[in-house]
């Protein structure tokens, strides 16, 4: 869809001390595709995903968004991320603000923007993921579920160009996680680039372009869903989604 | 009636029913039950002591030592001196502009105590901030409306008010920078912040007093001179961020990483994530720490006497040599408790409620929804 969304990683390496994490990984994603990041746990899934927007350094390669490197450099560094959501397993939503205030902070501190436009942005927003009436409540009394659907709705506010989702699921009791989910096939079918570490196939499977199969720090399958699922390749897919189905 | 007993709460229990129970507690733990009476004992001796001191046999009013009853406390002393032990040697004539300086804070605390109150946090936040600032030039004049009082006038609860706020305030933004140094990536900057902490908390506050009255004058240029007062509170307001600094690492420490890598991640630089998301969190957090600190600081700012300023306690004190008031030092430091516990309570009873009201705000449950089975 939108030029500025493609995603581009070239060559790149990343250490944890003499651990190595990343092991070459070339990549090219397209915008307007939504794109799964699989793998068992420490294959670098989320390493990966950390390094788009430049909350992990890395030690060789390159990683651009749109065309635009993303670097060391303080300044550059926010810029790009303006442009660039994250979902957090964790949320991380700030619990001293209102759920409102959670989402029109950044438009009003990063972007300028008045508070009356940002705030009738955010409950455009927060109507569309299911937790308008709660917008004038701390976001940390609400529940789990209704947590990530605001931290989704935080990431959208900034209008981004690419929404990067690190396992956003994975700490959700199994009734939260629906939620959540309806939100992101949602959001893929509309047409927003998307990234998506997670180990919900059932996802992967009705809205992702592309599987991305990690393992070891490298990219060790990618493919469609359809023929991912139904016939991976490699030994080592097979014995993750046979992990994961008889889980 | 039956009935009638299921319905009494077990408060309004029949003296019978009582007399019972307490009974079997005597029963069950008599070692406990003869502390308790021993206790009760001696606060019914000693209390009754200190009422007939301070109440039954007490002289309030009189002109001198000689007049007041021999047996109980001569509060006229007190009384008398009060203008004096309030406002020090602030002239009479402008003693109203002394007055409003006074009544401010307790009156802020009182406003921010009222139940259910919205803004409390902005009242006091703001209030004290302004304080300071608003304080000096109401007292030392000079504006157009206001005579210039000389700051050697200032004196006794409105000196130690003057410089135990406006230490503590002006201690609040360097402490958060110190704080922010010393947890900071690049090496020189953390050394820098750990020192300076280091040192100011590593030195006596007499010692600090004794520097920057008696040493720092001789480092200004000639010509070029400060009062003891401001000298004087430069010197607390720097020990005073030494030691919040610390307690503010505490609160930074508190605050989980994903909240700056939220913040990160939606474009914001350094200071809006410590401003609008760090910071708030973790002041919020180390509250107490702050309340600590601050009734520390106040406590603290009766060691100005040792460079010669008259606070409350040195006012107190110098007034015990009057020869019409000799040998009232009890009476002049009970005084002095009093006042200084009274400040330090009404502190700690805001802080409380503070607290409360944050706790409440987060164990608010998602009203209005439901689980989903």
């Amino acid at each position: 869809m939108s030029v500025n969304a493609t995603i581009a990683v070239r060559s790149l390496s990343k250490w944890y001390g003499s651990w190595r994490a990343l092991r070459d990984i070339s990549l090219d994603i397209a915008g307007g595709t939504c794109t799964v990041l699989c793998g068992p746990s420490g294959s670098g899934k989320s390493t990966l995903l950390r390094c788009l927007n430049g909350l992990e350094e890395w030690q060789q390669g390159e990683v651009a968004i749109g065309g635009v490197a993303v670097g060391y450099k303080a300044r550059e560094l926010r810029r790009l991320r303006r442009d660039v959501g994250m979902v957090f397993q964790h949320f991380n939503l700030f619990p001293h603000l209102t759920v409102l205030d959670n989402v029109t902070l950044a438009p009003r501190i990063v972007r300028g923007r008045r508070r009356g436009e940002s705030e009738d942005h955010a409950m455009h927003l927060l109507e569309r993921v299911g937790v308008a009436e709660h917008a004038g409540k701390l976001s940390s009394a609400l529940s789990g579920g209704q947590q990530q659907r605001v931290a989704i709705a935080r990431a959208l506010a900034m209008q981004p160009h690419v929404l990067l989702f690190d396992e956003p699921t994975s700490a959700l009791d199994p009734e939260s996680v629906k939620e959540v989910l309806d939100v992101m096939i949602d959001l893929a079918r509309s047409g927003t680039t998307m990234v998506v570490v997670t180990h919900e196939m059932g996802f992967a499977r009705r809205v992702a372009g592309r599987v991305i199969f990690m393992d070891k720090g490298s990219i060790v399958e990618t493919g469609a869903p359809d023929e991912f699922f139904d016939c991976p390749c490699t030994d080592r897919a097979k014995a993750f989604l046979g992990d994961i189905v008889n889980r | 009636m039956a009935t009638s007993s299921l319905v009494r709460s077990p408060v309004s229990q029949s003296p019978v029913t009582a007399a019972r129970r307490l009974l079997a507690v005597v029963v069950a733990n008599p070692f406990g039950t003869a502390v308790s009476l021993g206790l009760a004992y001696l606060a019914w001796t000693l209390g009754g002591r200190i009422v007939d001191w301070a109440f039954v046999e007490a002289t309030w009013v009189a002109s001198s030592r000689a007049e007041c009853s021999p047996d109980g406390a001569c509060w006229a002393f007190i009384v008398n001196r009060l203008p004096q032990f309030a406002f020090g040697f602030y002239p009479e004539a402008e003693r109203w502009r002394a007055w409003i300086v006074l009544l401010a804070p307790p009156l802020l605390l009182a406003l921010a105590m009222a139940p259910d109150f919205k803004g409390r946090r902005k009242v006091l936040i703001g209030g004290f901030c302004l304080y300071p600032v608003a304080a000096f030039v109401m007292l030392s004049g000079g504006v157009p409306g206001l005579q210039p009082v000389a700051s050697d006038k200032w004196g006794g609860l409105l000196l130690t008010m003057v410089v135990g706020i406006g230490a503590f305030v002006f201690s609040f933004p360097i402490a958060i920078l110190l704080a922010l140094g010393r947890t900071s990536q690049l090496p020189a900057v953390r050394l820098l912040a750990t020192g300076f902490i280091e040192f100011w908390r590593g030195m006596p506050l007499i010692a600090i007093l004794f520097m920057s009255v008696i040493m720092l004058p001789l480092f200004l240029p000639p010509g070029v001179e400060f009062p003891r007062l401001t000298l004087a509170m430069t010197g607390i307001t720097l020990y005073s961020a030494a030691y919040l600094a610390e307690v503010a690492r505490g609160g930074l420490q508190a605050v989980g990483r994903g909240q700056s890598e939220a913040a990160n991640a939606l474009g914001f630089g350094f200071w809006a994530t410590q401003g609008y998301i760090i910071m708030p969190q973790a002041l919020r957090a180390v509250l107490p720490g702050i309340v600590n600190s601050a009734i520390s600081l106040l406590k603290d700012t009766t060691y100005v006497m040792v460079v010669g300023l008259f606070d409350l306690l040195n006012i107190v004190t110098a007034a015990l040599s009057d020869p019409n008031w000799l040998g009232l030092a009890t009476e002049g430091y009970v005084f002095v408790g009093l006042v200084f516990w009274s400040l330090c309570f009404g502190l700690s009873q805001v802080s409380a409620r503070l607290e409360r009201d944050s706790e409440r705000a987060h164990s608010r449950a998602p009203s209005g929804e439901r689980k989903p089975q």
